[in-house]
């Protein structure tokens, strides 16, 4: 039950998909111009995210490697379409708020990411976890900046208005608002040095997406992460092999020197 | 509806990346220089303006004859993955020069949602073929526009001196919204 929790904590604060990996950038600025909206994503993205997870790491034994991602892909679809019709049903507010969004969760990185990394290598329950952790992970990130975007732009929480009219920045419900308060956010973490993906050293790779999993989604990636990872290895290797030669170059300078020093003294 | 108010309002207006936030990855992540900036704009222009044109005919002709039409996304999905690769092995074989050009691109363009989200609004619209043809090319084009922008922009960025905090992502994120309030200013225009 330990590792359960620990994939709890994980989610939400050590990994935190929104402000510490960056992953799933369309929904984060699409969604939060009000905190209701984000709140609603947020748990929808959960749903999917638990079952996938679950479904996934049931069947990572069947699912043959070559074509695990494709599976994947229709794994997650099936669900995201499961959840789409529920919600046209039960909550159809929200499903008319999020329109297209919905629909377009398949291709969140943060799913596919969890099913690669996570749920194809562990068993079910912890899968779970990670699911659960890493969705209401989300579902606070979306749903805080969702509040704060809510308080300047319309000064309101939840739809509770508490600031009269005339004292609303509009900008900010509006989409160049969205980008805004994502660049202070990012700001604040490199002034804070929080760990974040957009204050790593990312490395540079010669690869067409410049080696940053961070700022790239799904398949493409998981692919490349490979090539990149030996690239990494291959730079870390290069730079001690430099520093021992360095270091050997040092040594036998110094051992000239005493020698030389030695001989001066025998003169 | 107008070809031409469909042309303006999908390129401009309802931009995809700055008012849609359809593709902010690619956005962000591919425009550091303009000529990459241009060849991502390029391959997601060729694959969006294909998929609109065959997802089109899936839907009325085999989905929804069958009634199962709220498989859409599953099928979409599917259809845009095999796509990015036939387009892949197609250009290879018979326009090597265009594959030299966009190939490293075409792979990672599978999971860029502007693709799906496209083909998905184009049904939820109700457009015909040719307005869901011109939709797809005029929103592919309305992300080259942006990100071949972004990229001009950030090339001229690149030495001055900005906070340090700001460095990186943040300075991006600030020069983005700037440019949607500038495209907020087509927002009469349709």
């Amino acid at each position: 039950m330990n590792s359960c929790t620990e994939r709890l904590k994980n989610g939400i604060i050590t990994e935190n998909p929104t402000f510490v990996m960056m992953l799933g950038m369309c929904p984060t600025l699409a969604v939060t111009s009000s905190a209701i909206n984000g709140l609603g994503m947020g748990l929808t993205t959960t749903a999917v995210l638990i079952l996938s997870n679950a479904f996934i790491s049931l069947l990572r034994k069947v699912i043959p490697d070559k074509v695990r991602i494709p599976a994947f892909i229709v794994i997650v679809a099936s669900f995201v379409t499961i959840i789409q019709l529920l919600l046209q049903a039960y909550l159809p507010a929200l499903n008319s708020a999020l329109g297209v969004y919905i629909p377009l969760i398949v291709v969140n990185c943060i799913i596919l990411g969890r099913a690669e990394a996570y749920a194809s290598k562990n068993p079910v329950l912890p899968s779970i976890f990670d699911g659960i952790g890493m969705g209401l992970g989300f579902t606070v990130g979306l749903t805080l900046i969702g509040i704060f975007r809510e308080i300047l732009g319309s000064g309101a929480i939840f739809g509770q208005q508490f600031i009269p009219d005339d004292y609303h920045i509009t900008f900010f419900v509006l989409a160049p608002g969205a980008f805004l308060v994502l660049s202070f956010l990012t700001a604040l973490q490199n002034k804070l040095k929080m760990p974040s993906a957009t204050n790593v050293d990312t490395g540079n790779s010669d690869m067409s997406c410049g080696g940053n999993c961070a700022k790239c989604t799904g398949a493409s990636c998981v692919a490349n992460k490979g090539i990149i990872e030996a690239e990494r290895v291959a730079q870390k290797a290069a730079k001690a092999q430099a520093a021992k030669e360095a270091a050997a170059k040092a040594k036998a300078a110094k051992e000239a020197k005493a020698k030389a020093e030695a001989g001066k003294k025998e003169d | 509806m107008n070809l031409f108010v469909i042309m303006i309002s999908s390129m401009l207006v309802s931009n995809v990346v700055l008012s849609q936030f359809l593709g902010i990855c690619p956005f962000l992540g591919v425009s550091k220089k303009v000529e990459t900036a241009a060849g991502m704009g390029a391959a997601v222009t060729f694959v969006i303006t294909i998929a609109s044109a065959i997802t089109y005919p899936i839907y009325y002709f085999i989905l929804e004859p069958l009634g199962i039409a709220y498989l859409e996304t599953i099928a979409f999905i599917l259809i845009i993955a095999a796509l990015v690769q036939f387009v892949e092995m197609v250009l290879k074989k018979f326009m090597p020069p265009l594959y030299e050009a966009l190939g490293v691109y075409l792979p990672l363009i599978t999971t860029n949602c502007a693709v799906l989200g496209v083909a998905l609004n184009n049904i939820t619209n109700g457009c015909t073929f040719i307005e869901s043809v011109v939709t797809g090319l005029f929103t592919a084009l309305g992300f080259l526009v942006a990100i071949v922008i972004l990229a001009s922009i950030r090339e001229r960025i690149e030495y001055n001196n900005i906070p340090e905090s700001f460095k990186g992502t943040p300075i991006v994120l600030v020069t983005a919204s700037l440019m949607a309030i500038a495209f907020c200013g087509f927002a009469g225009l349709v």
